[in-house]
């Protein structure tokens, strides 16, 4: 069995070698020229105190370059007080595709505008796909998500669930439209 | 010259200890270069916690040369069905020893007078000085050669004893590869070598320490620029490192004559390479860039072209010629990692094409011309 011979292809847009590339010396020396250059500017960086590198640090450094849009980790917003702002409906819950969010409501009599909330309010980010429903889902703009994601990595996944106390604090928010205790709008207490 | 033994084993262990440093920290500089040269951090995570404390040294990540070792130390030592099983375990010391002993006739200082140093030991060694050399041979270069041919042998019973056909192929290739640049290497030599008319590389460092033409230090490679380039390229392929490393290229050949080896053998056969990669530079360094002058320091202190002297002691001469030779060393360890992570590695039929078409006639050629100029000018 015959076989035709193996003929290479060639491209319009082969790059032909002068004279000067053939000497390969040359090319060589701009090479190592620019190699050489980089590592100068880079160590030149490091040296002076500054960062010589485009890697961030993982998990010590949050990116700087994070989009401004981009679903990262919950944020419970607080009163003014710095209790949560969640009334514990389950909403988020219950729209959670990944089924991570976990809450146990409890009673407080002592708060008449908002007598339920969340003693415990808990998300597994092992599960979790940041696909942004719960903040959607909220009515009281309780839960957030902001573009940093610090801290979810772990080597055991009993570790990758966060908690309401991280969540309301690790990055405070406010939520300054809602004044509480929220303006009477029934016209008169029970 | 008779050199006490204790002056020699004080040298052996400066020797030792210097090339055994160079071997585990070049594994770290070498990592590092190539991060910082390709805008990243580099390994940075081993550290060494203090005990009892939370501190951890972390320093640039130099324990990772550490890691290194212990890991290469603990793992477990796996033994294919070698072909034969004296050459296999011989191997990667017929690599390694040569190497270190190539260190013995390089010079890596001027003369150390104990006696003057340290007022302690006047009474026994008195005035006399001895040369910063462990073995003072008058055919230093040609040990230098005799050794550096050994590690042939040692790359082809690794690949030979190992039974493997990626081994094979690998040993065959490292065969021809340092036989044929290390003609080329001999050649480019011979240049300097009639310059200087010695092989005595204490002599060929002593004649490299005034100056040329006035200002010019009077190193090889002012004399023989042409020469320094050859010699440097046959050097990095005589290490095979990239562009030359198809020996052991590992995309296409495993690891090469040392695929078989595990735990500490591999270890010695990287460590002999890295080693390798400091004599090379210490090599260069002698040869072509004066070992350990600096340009104008002369045993009394600095001899500045104008006329104006700065006088040193001999103790500040003996530290600054040491250093100067250990800094000289370095920066070219340096650039030979710089090349490394720079060029792209050859085709074989490159290399040999590269290695007897046009290496091996440019060195006849600056051999020619050397010795032409060598005859008309004396």
């Amino acid at each position: 069995m015959s076989r035709p011979a193996h003929r290479r292809k060639r491209y319009w847009n082969e790059p032909r070698m002068g004279w000067w590339e053939r000497a390969y010396l040359f090319e060589v020396a701009r090479g190592l020229l620019i190699t050489g250059g980089v590592f100068t500017a880079n160590m030149w960086k490091w040296i002076t105190g500054r960062k010589g590198a485009l890697t961030a640090y993982y998990p010590e450094e949050i990116r700087a370059d994070y989009a401004a849009g981009n679903r990262g980790k919950h944020v419970l917003t607080q009163r003014p007080d710095g209790r949560p702002q969640c009334v514990a409906c389950n909403l988020c819950a219950t729209v959670c595709p990944a089924r991570c969010i976990e809450i146990d409501a409890a009673f407080d009599p002592d708060d008449h505008a908002h007598p339920k909330y969340p003693v415990r309010f808990e998300i597994d980010y092992s599960r979790c796909v940041f696909c942004g429903m719960c903040v959607e889902a909220c009515p009281e703009d309780a839960i957030r998500m902001v573009p940093e994601t610090p801290g979810l990595p772990s080597f055991d996944r009993d570790r990758m669930w966060i908690a309401r106390e991280e969540l309301l604090h690790w990055k405070p928010q406010h939520d300054a439209a809602k004044p509480y205790p929220p303006a009477d709008s029934s016209g008169g207490a029970p | 010259m008779n050199v006490p033994v204790a002056v020699t084993a004080v040298y052996v262990a400066y020797a030792v200890g210097l090339l055994l440093t160079f071997g585990t920290v070049l594994t770290w500089v070498e990592r590092k270069q190539a991060a910082i040269m390709a805008d990243r951090i580099g390994a940075n995570r081993a550290y060494v916690r203090i005990p009892f404390t939370q501190i951890r040294l972390i320093w640039w990540g130099l324990f990772h040369g550490l890691a290194d070792g212990l890991k290469m130390l603990f793992k477990e030592d796996f033994r294919a069905v070698p072909y034969d099983r004296v050459a296999y375990a011989l191997a990667p010391w017929v690599t390694f020893v040569p190497v270190m002993l190539v260190f013995a006739v390089v010079p890596f200082g001027g003369s150390l007078a104990p006696g003057r140093l340290f007022p302690a030991l006047a009474a026994t060694y008195g005035t006399q000085s001895f040369r910063m050399q462990i073995a003072p041979l008058d055919a230093g270069l040609l040990v230098i050669f005799a050794f550096g041919g050994l590690t042939i042998i040692g790359t082809m019973l690794a690949g030979w004893s190992s039974d493997n056909k990626f081994a094979l192929l690998g040993s065959i290739r490292a065969g021809s590869q340092l036989i044929s640049y290390e003609l080329v290497m001999g050649l480019t030599i011979i240049g300097l070598v009639l310059i200087y008319g010695t092989v005595d590389l204490d002599t060929i460092v002593r004649r490299q320490s005034g100056t040329v033409l006035g200002i010019l230090p009077a190193w090889g490679i002012c004399y023989q620029p042409f020469a320094a380039l050859l010699f440097l390229t046959a050097a990095i392929a005589e290490n095979k490192r990239i562009p030359f490393d198809l020996p052991e290229a590992e995309s296409e050949l495993i690891a090469g004559y040392y695929t078989e080896y595990s735990a500490m053998k591999m270890g010695l056969f990287m460590f002999a390479e890295f080693i390798e990669i400091a004599i090379v530079a210490a090599l260069f360094t002698t040869l072509f860039l004066g070992g350990y002058n600096l340009p104008w320091l002369t045993d009394a202190g600095f001899v500045f072209p104008g006329g104006h002297r700065l006088a040193l002691g001999t103790g500040t001469v003996v530290v600054m010629q040491v250093l100067t030779f250990l800094a000289k060393v370095l920066l070219l360890c340096s650039f030979q990692i710089l090349v490394r992570w720079t060029l792209p590695r050859f085709r074989w039929d490159q290399l040999l094409h590269f290695a007897w078409k046009i290496l091996l006639p440019l060195a006849i050629a600056n051999l020619a011309l050397t010795a032409i100029a060598v005859a008309v000018l004396r």
